[in-house]
């Protein structure tokens, strides 16, 4: 690009203007950035409820970066319980900083079990956008290790077990086992040494390592254009000004009507957050409000919502390490998802019976695995479990047959969509 | 009694009449029977109820702060939130040598665990960890066991190492248990003593209503100290949620217009 006529080399772009923003858009692609990836990205216009959660969870990472800082200022891992009470006692807005930020994590999750159950539903995963959804998946593993981590910061008794059950888990690997937990913990045993690394560890490792993931996520996505709930490719259909037939410009039209998502999120955020913050048990749990207790364990370690899906299944395998095997696979399997569809069709709209009845015994499978995560050890849970488990594992390893098999119904030329 | 606000001194002198004249009225009559349904006592928990925060306060310093701590609570907090005049705070409820910035602090020594087998922990968090419920059914459960160390034990957390603070204004209870039969191994029966109900044995200084708004309002206290900006915080929410819902509906208004261009 030539730096004397960078007009020349945008020549979609409007004429630069004189003065400051021209002499800024000389050095810096601001207008093209904003022409390129806002007013002139088209989006297809038949976005449901399902597409606003990929907006809302880029909102929930930031306030959870702006507010992960204020505590950051308080917060002393050497002092770790203490601190966090001062935080919620003393500091002038402690406890809303800091209320918002353990609500957010359990926000984040909701968000992003709707993104990608959205993903799920309507093939978003299929080519081309495979890529985009194995990033995704990636967003969503460093999006577990950040919450485990910060899960573990406020120093109670739940945060000391959870971390013991879930480093303990890397044990499980054949050989390294051992010495890789004494590794991660920087100790013998769960510590302040294995606090503090933690810490750092969730103030800036993996924030810097979630940033990068959904700058490519965003640029993955970008790239190939958003599917639809009819997921059909609105740039196989362009008009005679080479724009998308049934797409409209990112900006204004999403934007505003984010905005609109924006709002009904905060209010529900903002009842959790004022009103239920420990949302009874769920978000704040009972027994992380006593310290730390290496000699008391309590009587029922479970992690927080968002992880027991996975731990049910991890307990409902009876070898521990088997157990530790499947939970691997449990995310494998998803990450996978794109080569076991081979359905003629992406969205759920025009696939099959089976498929509709694997996604609804999926969901089921989640919710329930969910449910059990945070039931004590009986054998009709454990049972339950197992049950659940084979659902969830079904979904995936008979995708690859049940969607060649079933029928499928005609995809429309165009996507469906009613005026308002 | 609930809802209506006394002013602080009548509180103060109910407080010392009922602490002080321990020969007054006695309903806990010797022999009176009760608690079959303890485990569905409830504390009925209620923040806003600012007279018995603070009667609870009164009673936490009475009786509690002997050996427990509110180390993450201070005093000045205390006296805002509880709307208590820090002459009467400093008066009535700081020990001699405090200063209202200190945390609330009990002199209890490290000599608790010879006493007792273990430190008295903070009570702080203690409702939230616990739950009012449990709270409330803990300090309304001990009755006379004479093969404890301190003489009492309690149905919901048994062989506890606190003893019965409580027993001169509640008086002497003891457990009955009956004999049910249960399913045993191969068949068999197996007789298994659950508990009845309690008996009063010998009265306190107060009758049973009252011991039972003595340990709501101190469990309504400890609920407060769990959580000391839930008020503001309720106050705060109503504000933000009618903002954004006033914010949601122009965005939505906004949201239509724009998107009535889209065919």
């Amino acid at each position: 690009m030539s730096a004397e006529h960078p007009e020349a080399a945008r020549a979609a772009d409007p004429p630069a203007k004189r003065g400051l923003w021209a002499w800024i858009n000389r050095r810096l692609p601001v207008d093209s950035f904003i022409s390129h990836e806002l007013t002139g990205y088209f989006a297809p216009k038949n976005f449901n409820f399902w597409y606003f959660f990929g907006s809302l969870a880029m909102l929930v990472l930031v306030m959870q970066i702006g507010t992960g800082i204020f505590l950051t200022m308080y917060y002393k891992p050497g002092a770790a319980f203490s601190s966090v009470q001062f935080i919620m006692r003393e500091v002038p807005w402690g406890w809303l900083i800091r209320y918002m930020h353990s609500t957010g994590a359990s926000f984040f999750f909701i968000v992003v079990y709707l993104h990608m159950f959205r993903g799920l539903l309507y093939g978003s995963y299929r080519q081309p956008r495979e890529l985009l959804w194995v990033i995704g998946m990636l967003v969503y593993l460093a999006l577990m290790a950040e919450a485990f981590m910060g899960y573990v910061l406020p120093w109670g008794n739940m945060s000391f077990w959870g971390a013991q059950v879930i480093i303990n888990l890397f044990g499980t690997i054949p050989g390294i086992g051992p010495a890789l937990t004494q590794w991660i913990r920087g100790d013998y045993g769960i510590s302040g040494a294995t606090l503090n690394r933690l810490f750092a560890l969730h103030v800036a490792a993996v924030p810097i390592v979630l940033l990068l993931l959904v700058v490519l996520h965003l640029v993955a996505l970008h790239q190939v254009g958003s599917n639809n709930p009819d997921g059909i490719e609105i740039r196989d259909r362009l008009g005679p000004d080479g724009k998308p037939l049934d797409g409209i410009p990112f900006h204004p039209y999403y934007t505003v009507k984010d905005i609109f998502g924006v709002g009904v999120f905060f209010i529900l955020f903002a009842l959790v957050v004022f009103f239920v913050p420990t949302f009874h048990g769920l978000f704040l749990e009972k027994a992380n409000f006593t310290p730390h207790d290496p000699l008391s364990t309590p009587a029922d370690i479970h992690p927080v919502w968002y992880f027991t899906p996975y731990y049910a299944i991890l307990r409902a395998v009876p070898s521990k390490s088997l157990g530790a095997l499947f939970l691997v696979l449990a995310l494998v399997s998803l990450i996978l998802v794109p080569w076991l569809d081979r359905s003629p069709v992406k969205s759920i709209r025009y696939k099959g019976w089976m498929s509709r009845v694997a996604l609804a015994v999926f969901l089921v499978s989640f919710v329930g695995l969910g449910y059990l995560g945070m039931q004590p050890v009986e054998p009709i849970y454990v049972i339950l479990a197992r049950v659940c488990a084979i659902g969830y594992f079904a979904f995936f390893w008979l995708m690859p047959f049940y969607t060649r098999w079933e029928r499928v119904k005609p995809v429309p030329d165009r996507v469906v969509y009613h005026a308002h | 009694m609930r809802t209506n606000r006394r002013g602080w001194a009548s509180v103060l002198l109910a407080a010392l009449l009922g602490v002080t004249m321990a020969g007054g009225a006695r309903a806990a009559e010797s022999g009176a029977t009760f608690g079959a349904h303890w485990k569905d006592w409830q504390a009925q928990a209620d923040v806003a109820d600012l007279a018995s925060l603070q009667r609870g306060a009164r009673d936490f310093v009475a009786y509690c702060l002997g050996c427990h701590s509110l180390r993450y609570e201070r005093w000045s907090r205390l006296g805002k939130d509880l709307k208590i005049p820090p002459a009467v705070l400093k008066q009535d409820l700081i020990p001699p040598g405090q200063n209202a910035r200190d945390y609330i602090l009990s002199p209890m020594t490290a000599d608790a665990v010879k006493w007792f087998g273990k430190q008295p922990p903070d009570l702080s968090l203690i409702a939230r960890y616990r739950g009012t419920n449990y709270l409330y059914r803990y300090l309304e459960t001990f009755y006379v066991d004479s093969g404890r160390p301190t003489g009492v034990n309690n149905l919901v957390y048994p062989s506890v190492a606190m003893p019965d603070v409580l027993s001169s204004l509640e008086g002497l209870k003891v457990a009955v248990y009956r004999t049910v039969e249960v399913p045993g191994p191969n068949g068999t029966r197996i007789q298994r003593k659950v508990f009845a109900h309690f008996r009063q044995i010998a009265p306190g200084s107060m009758t049973r209503q009252q011991f039972n708004q003595f340990v709501h309002d101190t469990v309504n206290f400890l609920d407060y100290v769990s959580d000391p900006p839930r008020l503001e915080r309720h106050r705060l929410g109503v504000w933000v949620v009618l903002f954004l819902m006033v914010f949601t509906t122009l965005a939505w208004l906004l949201y239509r217009e724009y998107w009535k261009d889209v065919r």
